[in-house]
């Protein structure tokens, strides 16, 4: 349930801000305002200090257990980059990450059932390819 | 009270709440905020195969995620009910005046109807736009091992190299699509 309101908080500020709008995505591709790296700097800046505040006060989960901070795998710089890029294509095209996608859905824009559905078989696309891609 | 929810929300405050989202599925359940993951959990969930990349406990691994998402569509739901009537995105001038020459005219909505809709799905910009355009981020997404939430979000708080480079990658791709794959399709 907590993860489902916690949901529910991301999907209404995803669409109330219009991150989830084509529109805004283009305009973020032609650096015409600052509305997406707004939303996306400030995310981060907020993002880094809570994760300094949990180093700093041992912070731990519910559950009482330390909370990891999963990290990346820093050693496979080809994965990031070539499939940054294929991800930006999407993105560009879309105007959609995989977030607005869901929260758009909700919204009543049934034909992004599309995009989602079409990235979901991405997934699978790339799950069936992996052993053959370069990594 | 109800303007709380009628009344878009501006950038600055949307922002920081995001970021809140970190700390939060940290705190409820040890859980590092990503969407993406959801694409690979659903295959794990349905296809039965010897794929290795969809054979693990999707349940144990996945569960909270797919609840995360399945907020998020509940939350879209809220936002669209509590939207006025037309919505017109306000983007700048220079935007639409670019997007008015790739004869895009309708701005009464968060999308572009005239090309997000049912009976444009075959035609070549709806193809692209929708289906290609969907692939690519799911194919994209699970290959750099996240998206904007995952790597522009919290791998970047988490100063994360690879997440650097992966949004680095966001950009270059958007940015052939703006200028290159775009004019090509449309008009």
């Amino acid at each position: 349930m907590r993860f489902i309101l916690s949901g529910i908080v991301f999907g209404f500020i995803l669409v109330k801000s219009e991150v989830v709008s084509w529109f805004r995505i283009q305009e973020m591709f032609r650096f015409d305002s600052i509305h997406m790296y707004g939303i996306i700097g400030l995310a981060v800046v907020v993002g880094m200090i809570a994760t300094m505040f949990i180093k700093k006060w041992n912070v731990k989960d519910v559950n009482g257990d330390p909370i990891s901070i999963k990290e990346k795998d820093n050693s496979k710089t080809k994965n990031y980059i070539i499939g940054g890029t294929i991800f930006g294509l999407g993105w560009g095209l879309t105007g959609a990450c995989p977030g607005p996608m869901y929260a758009l859905i909700g919204s009543g824009y049934l034909i992004f059932l599309i995009p989602t559905l079409s990235a979901i078989f991405g997934a699978l696309a790339y799950g069936y390819l992996k052993p053959n891609l370069p990594h | 009270m109800t303007e709380l929810f009628t009344q878009p929300i501006p950038w600055y405050v949307a922002g920081p709440l995001i970021g809140l989202m970190l700390p939060l599925l940290w705190v409820i359940g040890n859980k590092t905020f990503g969407i993406s993951s959801s694409f690979r959990h659903a295959c794990a969930s349905m296809v039965p195969s010897k794929v290795e990349y969809f054979n693990y406990d999707w349940i144990k691994e996945g569960a909270w995620n797919l609840k995360l998402v399945a907020g998020v569509l509940i939350g879209g739901v809220i936002a669209g009910l509590t939207n006025a009537g037309d919505y017109t995105v306000q983007i700048s001038e220079a935007t639409k005046s670019e997007l008015t020459a790739l004869g895009i005219s309708n701005f009464t909505s968060l999308i572009p109807l005239e090309i997000f809709n049912w009976s444009n799905i075959v035609s070549p910009a709806g193809f692209v736009l929708m289906i290609l355009g969907g692939f690519l981020v799911g194919f994209g997404a699970r290959y750099a091992g996240g998206c904007t939430s995952g790597h522009a979000i919290t791998g970047l708080a988490t100063l994360q190299k690879a997440s650097l480079i992966a949004v680095i990658g966001f950009f270059i791709g958007g940015l052939i699509t703006t200028y290159a794959i775009l004019p090509l399709i449309l008009n």
